[in-house]
């Protein structure tokens, strides 16, 4: 093979002309941590300006700016391509493959991104401002009433999908062509089912949002109607085709979670994965059913009673599978032998603290119950429990579960244990109190709140600003792991399991370039 | 604190779930809270709303440990039923407002119970199976018996949420036999409430002061008052008792009208109608917000329904009517210079003030200045085409429907005189009759 004698190249070259799987997740995951950053930012300063009742610090057109652009960049630029590192880094090494089905591919999808979010970050500086229509810019509000910036957003997230699609074909590609010898799909680590079926999701899904795009487009400069009902348009097919997107999009957040936690609790565990066929069965009901559930956004707008039935009952079922994969990771640890490294703690972390995000889900999907939450806190509350501390909690429990692998060294045990606890605080003082803001009446996205809400609103605050500034320490962790520590044995973990453990640490730059065999 | 037989026996009738001891605690406590003054929140309308934080501040301490937050947390919902707690659910005025709060405790404790159980192996485990104490790790990893257990039983309780939800949601959309109509329209930012074939309509905006919201750059501030950013210039007036159904759309943007205690919440589309109702047994003043992202001012829309007895509703509307018929007589009328600028500026700080400002320089480039401005200085025709029919393409509405002649002559020669511009020219309500019908 001859590919052993090559090391990456030297200089900037290394990281703009990569085709190395290895180069690419590691780019992916710093552009998701610097997204990860910056939509901080922005969620600190709505927070900042909610401490107190009143209009302290920005003005509404500005805090609407900021709840818009904090949901794009967070969904769009930190959790999701933080899962496409992650894949990118650790796929072909758990199915025992020398790289991706398609490397060059690799290097563009992930050289699109910084255009992107250039591109719509750069609105924050135009005169009328960044995208203030939320993340689910619902027309008309963004197109007849949008800032021109509107465009910007527009080319951005079709360049956001093209590298989602381009990523996802790529996963797909490797997962089905390049699996070791021996290793069947049923024998494929869960991380990397979860992500063969999100990037189905994501095939399916993301030209759905460009075809919502492309139509505000035409409606803004092409004097097209689609979302104009003056026109013979409607509001409401905009909605149903973002939901159409939208949904599915929060699935493709939280599967590869799943993923992760099933490949850590059993490590920790030391004790087999439970039900791992059903693990996969319970994963792709999420995926089937997320297509058909879209409308559960939307139980306001005046649909048929018909069409509100099927989409509460179809919801409620997710209940069921979803409810499968939290008693499986619960009789695994059961009768196990546990530690608990960071890695693990993220791990229960995000099982608690999912499960109360799916419950809230499970009240949310009740129509009759959902006119009294629907877009206010609650709904706030719900979905930063699943996205924060379920997708992003499991973000970090991959990084440290597998930073020793792709470094060679130890992290700082103290200094991430630190991290965890300090985040566990801050995300819980954040969010849990807007489940009791969002019950009381406090609608979302409002920069100013009757006098009523404001204790729990202070209170909120707080927690962001703890969960904001506890993140330096992750980065500090992270960059002294990488200069050096105690070094890592090949397997890391007494209970680790699985191909991505028989290479050496640090991982070599080109690793199974002979197949091995999986019994 | 003891409740009248009466709505106890309604609350009974709505309470699908007897046999659950924290639905029982909040039929009796239906009757806790004063009939009278049913506000958002009783504390604030009896003025002990410094006590009341100051309390509630002392019970969020041990909430800093997110352990206690799950305790503070039941606490806190036994105080919602008392009627005047910020952390649950109220339990509303309506019949369908019972119905859901009694669905929401329901579903909420069925939640808690799974999740003590789940919790509660987890938590066992995370204590007796660990390697610290010696715990061997046992080999099982699958279990057939116990995978159909536990996707059969949640699809049972799953059926236990979907009947009575299922029941409720029929109800909700039975807006059959109403009363009265009221036709709500959304505009950016205030609502129009239109009583169809009554020949009443008019509009309900935000009366909270900015003094004292706007903190920035602001020497004017003023204290917050009672119902800081939950009072209106003009609520909406329905009949106690009667079904009312609400014919919901919008003008602009896509708004949403909700008031938590009726439990209606229903999206306001532009070019669709949508429909909803209520009954509210209880004359009393109930208040909302707009719940869609609607633009800059979402948060500043507030709703507030104030019920009255039939009667009073009807010398109410009588009396609205009335000063309608006397407004359209204005029509004819001819005004003086000071009479237009007086009543322009009432009308501008209503219609226009949010965008253009209160002293007319505007928040370009969205909402550009009219002080100085070419259209405020330029042929009258232009000026009054822009307002009358809007600016396709931008927020600037037409407001040719939301104002009448009177007021839209009023405002443009306020616009054309004010801050400067001294056009010196003045339009009559009749002009503006004209230039409509000529359209």
């Amino acid at each position: 093979m001859g590919a052993d004698h090559h090391g990456p190249a030297k200089g900037i070259s290394r990281w703009l002309f990569t085709t190395n799987h290895k180069d690419i997740g590691t780019m992916y995951l710093w552009f998701s941590f610097a997204m990860f950053i910056l939509g901080g930012i922005f969620a600190l300063v709505i927070r900042a300006e909610l401490f107190q009742p009143g209009l302290q610090i920005v003005k509404p057109e500005f805090f609407n700016q900021m709840t818009t652009m904090h949901g794009l960049v967070m969904v769009f630029g930190a959790i999701m391509p933080a899962w496409v590192g992650l894949g990118n880094w650790m796929i072909p090494m758990m199915i025992g493959a020398p790289d991706m089905a398609l490397p060059r591919m690799n290097n563009w999808s992930f050289w699109i991104l910084p255009f992107a979010f250039a591109m719509l970050a750069a609105t924050l500086f135009t005169d009328a401002g960044a995208p203030n229509f939320g993340w689910t810019f619902y027309a008309p509000l963004s197109t007849t009433y949008a800032p021109e910036s509107v465009t910007f957003f527009i080319f951005g997230v079709h360049l956001m999908g093209m590298s989602s699609i381009m990523g996802s074909i790529n996963i797909i590609a490797t997962i089905m062509n390049m699996r070791a010898p021996g290793m069947t799909y049923m024998k494929m680590p869960m991380f990397v089912w979860t992500w063969f079926i999100t990037a189905f999701l994501l095939i399916a899904v993301m030209p759905v949002l460009a075809g919502a795009v492309t139509m505000m487009l035409f409606d803004i400069h092409f004097g097209t109607s689609f979302f104009s009902a003056a026109g013979g348009g409607d509001p409401v097919l905009f909605q149903h085709v973002f939901w159409f997107f939208g949904h599915p999009e929060v699935y493709i957040m939280i599967l590869p979670a799943f993923g992760v936690v099933s490949e850590v609790l059993p490590t920790f565990a030391r004790k087999p994965l439970f039900g791992y066929s059903s693990m996969v069965y319970a994963t792709a009901s999420i995926a089937f059913l997320s297509f058909i559930v879209w409308a559960h956004h939307m139980y306001t707008v005046g649909m048929p009673i018909a069409g509100e039935l099927f989409f509460m009952y179809a919801t409620m079922l997710i209940a069921v599978p979803t409810g499968v994969k939290v008693f499986n990771w619960v009789t695994t640890m059961f009768k196990g032998s546990m530690t608990f490294e960071t890695p693990m703690l993220f791990a229960i972390a995000f099982i608690i603290l999912f499960t109360i995000g799916g419950f809230s889900g499970l009240m949310l999907s009740l129509a009759p119950l959902d006119f009294q939450y629907h877009d206010t806190y609650f709904v706030v509350a719900h979905f930063h429990y699943v996205l924060v501390q379920g997708a992003l909690f499991a973000l970090f429990c991959g990084v440290y579960y597998w930073l020793p692998k792709w470094t060679g060294h130890m992290y700082d045990e103290g200094l991430s244990k630190a991290h965890f606890w300090l985040t566990f605080i801050g995300v819980n003082t954040a969010f849990f109190p807007m489940h009791f803001v969002g019950l009381a009446g406090m609608p979302r996205r409002i920069p100013d709140y009757a006098l009523q809400f404001a204790d729990f609103n202070m209170l909120s605050s707080i927690g962001a600003y703890i969960t904001g500034f506890s993140q330096l320490i992750f980065l500090v962790c992270v960059v002294k792991c990488i200069k050096g520590g105690v070094k890592a044995t090949d397997r890391v973990w007494e209970g680790s399991h699985g191909l991505e453990w028989s290479v050496p640490s640090p991982a070599p730059y080109h690793t199974f370039t002979v197949p091995p065999q999986v019994k | 604190m003891q409740g009248d037989s009466e709505t106890v026996a309604v609350a009974q009738g709505t309470c699908g779930w007897a046999q659950f001891p924290v639905c029982t605690r909040s039929r009796n406590s239906a009757s806790r809270g004063n009939p009278q003054v049913p506000g958002w929140r009783d504390y604030q309308q009896k003025g002990e709303l410094g006590d009341m934080r100051a309390a509630t501040r002392r019970r969020l301490l041990p909430l800093a440990l997110p352990g206690a937050t799950l305790s503070a947390f039941s606490g806190g919902l036994l105080a919602a039923e008392a009627g005047h707690s910020s952390v649950n659910m109220t339990r509303g005025v309506t019949e369908v407002s019972h119905r859901i709060y009694d669905l929401h405790m329901y579903t909420l404790w069925v939640c808690v119970a799974i999740g003590v159980v789940v919790f509660g192996v987890m938590f066992y485990s995370i204590f007796a199976h660990r390697k610290s104490k010696g715990a061997v790790a046992a080999h099982f990893h699958e279990s057939t018996t116990l995978e159909i257990a536990w996707t059969v039983v949640p699809f049972l309780i799953l059926a236990t949420f979907a009947a009575p939800a299922t029941r409720t949601l029929l109800q909700i959309y039975d807006a059959e036999e109403a009363d009265l109509d009221v036709m709500i329209t959304g505009y950016q930012w205030k609502w129009k409430y239109e009583y169809l074939d009554k020949g009443v309509s008019f509009f309900s905006a935000l009366a909270t002061s900015p003094n004292e919201f706007n903190n920035i750059d602001n020497p004017d501030q003023a204290p917050k008052g009672e119902h800081y950013l939950l009072e209106v210039d003009e609520p909406l007036v329905i009949p106690a008792g009667k079904k009312v159904r609400f014919l919901v759309t919008a003008a602009d943007v896509i708004h949403s009208w909700w008031v938590p205690q009726l439990a209606v919440k229903k999206d306001a589309i532009p070019g669709f109608v949508n429909e909803t109702w209520t009954r509210v047994p209880e004359p009393g003043i109930y208040r909302g917000q707009c719940a869609e992202l609607c633009g800059k001012d979402h948060g500043f829309m507030p709703i507030v329904v104030n019920v009255v007895p039939e009667a009073e509703f009807d010398g109410w509307l009588a009396k609205r009517k009335e000063e309608a018929d006397a407004e359209k007589a204005l029509m004819a009328q001819t005004f003086t210079m000071d009479e237009l600028m007086a009543r322009g500026e009432s009308v501008y700080a209503k219609a226009c003030a949010s965008c253009h400002q209160p002293n007319g320089e505007g928040v370009p480039p969205a909402f550009p200045a009219l002080k100085g401005s070419k259209l405020a200085t330029g042929p009258v025709e232009g000026h009054l085409d822009i307002v009358v029919n809007g600016k396709q393409g931008t927020a600037m509405a037409a407001f040719g429907a939301q104002l009448n002649e009177v007021d839209l002559a009023a405002v443009i020669t306020y616009e054309r005189n004010a801050w400067g511009n001294n056009m010196g020219d003045m339009l009559q309500p009749i002009d503006v009759a004209k230039f409509k019908k000529a359209k």
